[in-house]
């Protein structure tokens, strides 16, 4: 009787109901919070890294409570280590279900990635081997996940600098049947299928075209890095540095004519702006989808009565 | 059994992340025959920058008294022996005071070790949980032959930290971007670290106030605690400690 009462306290709304659709959002920064608090609906939404909540209380607490207040929040898990080997951490889960719990996030997702092996955690998105393995062991973990929050999971795609001699499938491949196996929806990173298709010598329209794009419930934009491999040519770095490409922003079009308006978040981890420039960022999404917003109505209303 | 080599992805790729001198993992490959070091460089780049940057954010007055270089190469050390184990950066660094106590090209500088201990206490006292301070009227409402048997319940973000130094002021003066003027190391100093509310202080306690707050916190009465105190230092002043720490919110509760 008690869980029951308690899942009942639960499933009260603390917060506005969220209205994220079709908007663009910032990654929330400490940095930015006074000018943020200046403005009236300064970007659509905020999107903050899961385990920067993990403690019990103090100004973090604090200043996302507010934010949440006047924003709907979506929930970006870092460390879960969905892709490797090991079991995942009951205790961070249940560290990251609390966070759903608390602050009803419109959305909330993690990374096709591994951060933790053997009790080392090493603060990275490490890459995997695609294989029929890897598959159904991430499967089961989202199955957990999902399990434990009780609602989808969104999944993204890595950024990658690197191949594994044991990969059997693609990574599109691999995306779209962890998708069918989990039920779980997909955040599409732009900037990670930009910078991996360049590392990789692929095409990003091919990538783009082969993935599932009816399960993208999120779109992520960020600046890259550009660095030399071992041959002297163009390795990109993901560095969430600076502001998105032109090639990336090209893509991010191509994307929104296709999916309609996805909710869309401009991430900028180091080397942080002013805030303006960063909601500049966040406006010029907007507007792209807001452009296509009216087309993809139109659209979706002609497939309907077609 | 899954074989060697698809199970161990996550073993060969990690033993080769931290330690210097580790080349890429075998079954690592670039794209169409490319070499692989390189970018298996940027993970390595990654992890040791991520951590360091972590570090350096978390001590920022440890590493101003080094200076940037020598904490960052001495970072580098630490995080090869001393690998976070949590999947949270605020609890890494609990190693560091020991560390740098016993890290060779700091040993004349025995009071560093304190300043890295007061700067993971403030890193606590930070995420701590919030509770509202106790109020000096919740204790002047005791009657006074009830006093010796209270008992204090310790505030969530409340932390001690003991020195022999003059760590409290060392570390106030290198915490903020300001000119640091002469200091006397020598001074003995134990640091009480709170967050009553949002911001975290950090407070040099007054003589014998350490033993006293120690005692306090391992949950004896205000007696005993006092006792504990006077035995170390009679000079040691009962009224001016309790309301000293009451102020800085050492407290979240009486118990009787």
């Amino acid at each position: 009787m008690i869980g029951r009462n308690q899942s009942a306290v639960i499933s009260q709304r603390v917060f506005p109901a969220s209205r994220h659709e079709g908007r663009a959002g910032a990654g929330l920064k400490p940095e930015h919070l006074p000018a943020i608090l200046e403005q009236a609906n300064a970007v659509g939404f905020f999107e903050v890294h899961a385990e920067n909540y993990m403690g019990a209380g103090g100004p973090p607490h604090a200043a996302l409570t507010r934010i949440r207040n006047d924003y709907p929040v979506t929930l970006h898990g870092i460390c879960m280590s969905i892709g490797g080997p090991d079991a995942l951490d009951r205790d961070h889960l249940a560290r990251f279900r609390t966070l759903v719990e608390r602050y009803e996030p419109a959305l909330v997702s993690e990374h096709l990635a591994w951060s933790t092996h053997d009790n080392v955690f090493f603060n990275d998105l490490l890459p995997l081997p695609y294989t029929e393995r890897t598959l159904a062991r991430v499967a089961d973990h989202i199955d957990e996940v999902q399990e434990a929050i009780a609602r989808p999971l969104l999944l993204e795609n890595p950024s990658t600098y690197l191949q594994f001699e044991q990969s059997t499938m693609s990574e599109t491949d691999f995306i779209r049947e962890i998708a069918r196996r989990t039920g779980c929806g997909l955040l599409l990173d732009v900037n990670n299928v930009f910078v991996s298709s360049t590392n990789q010598h692929g095409s990003p329209m091919d990538y783009l075209m082969d993935f599932p794009l009816d399960h993208v419930g999120e779109i992520h934009l960020a600046g890259h890095a550009s660095r030399e491999d071992d041959e002297g040519e163009i390795l990109l770095i993901d560095s969430h540095d600076r502001p998105v490409a032109d090639p990336v922003w090209d893509l991010y079009d191509i994307v929104i004519r296709q999916c309609g308006p996805v909710p869309t978040l401009i991430e900028w981890d180091s080397e942080l702006p002013q805030w303006p420039v960063l909601k500049a960022e966040a406006d010029a999404a907007q507007a792209i989808l807001d452009r296509h917003a009216d087309n993809y109505l139109l659209g979706a209303r002609h497939a309907v009565h077609a | 059994m899954p074989s060697m080599h698809e199970a161990d992805y996550a073993e060969g790729f990690a033993a080769n992340l931290l330690q210097a001198g580790q080349g890429k993992p075998d079954f690592v490959v670039g794209p169409n025959g490319k070499g692989a070091d390189t970018r298996f460089g940027v993970y390595r780049n990654n992890v040791s920058v991520g951590l360091i940057n972590a570090l350096t954010g978390m001590f920022p007055a440890t590493r101003r008294i080094v200076g940037e270089e020598f904490f960052r190469a001495m970072a580098r050390h630490y995080i090869r022996s001393h690998p976070p184990t949590s999947r949270l950066l605020v609890e890494y660094g609990r190693d560091l005071a020991a560390f740098i106590s016993g890290f060779e090209p700091l040993a004349e500088m025995k009071w560093l070790a304190d300043v890295a201990a007061i700067e993971r206490a403030w890193l606590d006292a930070y995420h701590a949980a919030d509770a509202a301070p106790l109020a000096m009227e919740s204790l002047t409402a005791i009657a006074e032959d009830k006093l010796a048997d209270t008992r204090f319940v310790p505030h969530p973000a409340a932390r001690l930290v003991r020195s022999h130094h003059a760590a409290v002021t060392i570390f106030s003066a290198n915490r903020l971007e300001r000119e640091v003027g002469a200091i006397d190391v020598g001074t003995a100093e134990d640091a009480l670290i709170a967050r009553p509310h949002l911001e975290v202080s950090v407070r040099t306690l007054p003589t014998g106030g350490a033993k006293f707050l120690q005692s306090l916190f391992d949950g004896h009465p205000l007696g005993v605690a006092a006792e504990t105190a006077l035995a170390e230092c009679p000079a040691f002043d009962l009224g001016a400690n309790i309301a000293g720490m009451i102020e800085a919110g050492a407290f979240a509760g009486i118990r009787q």
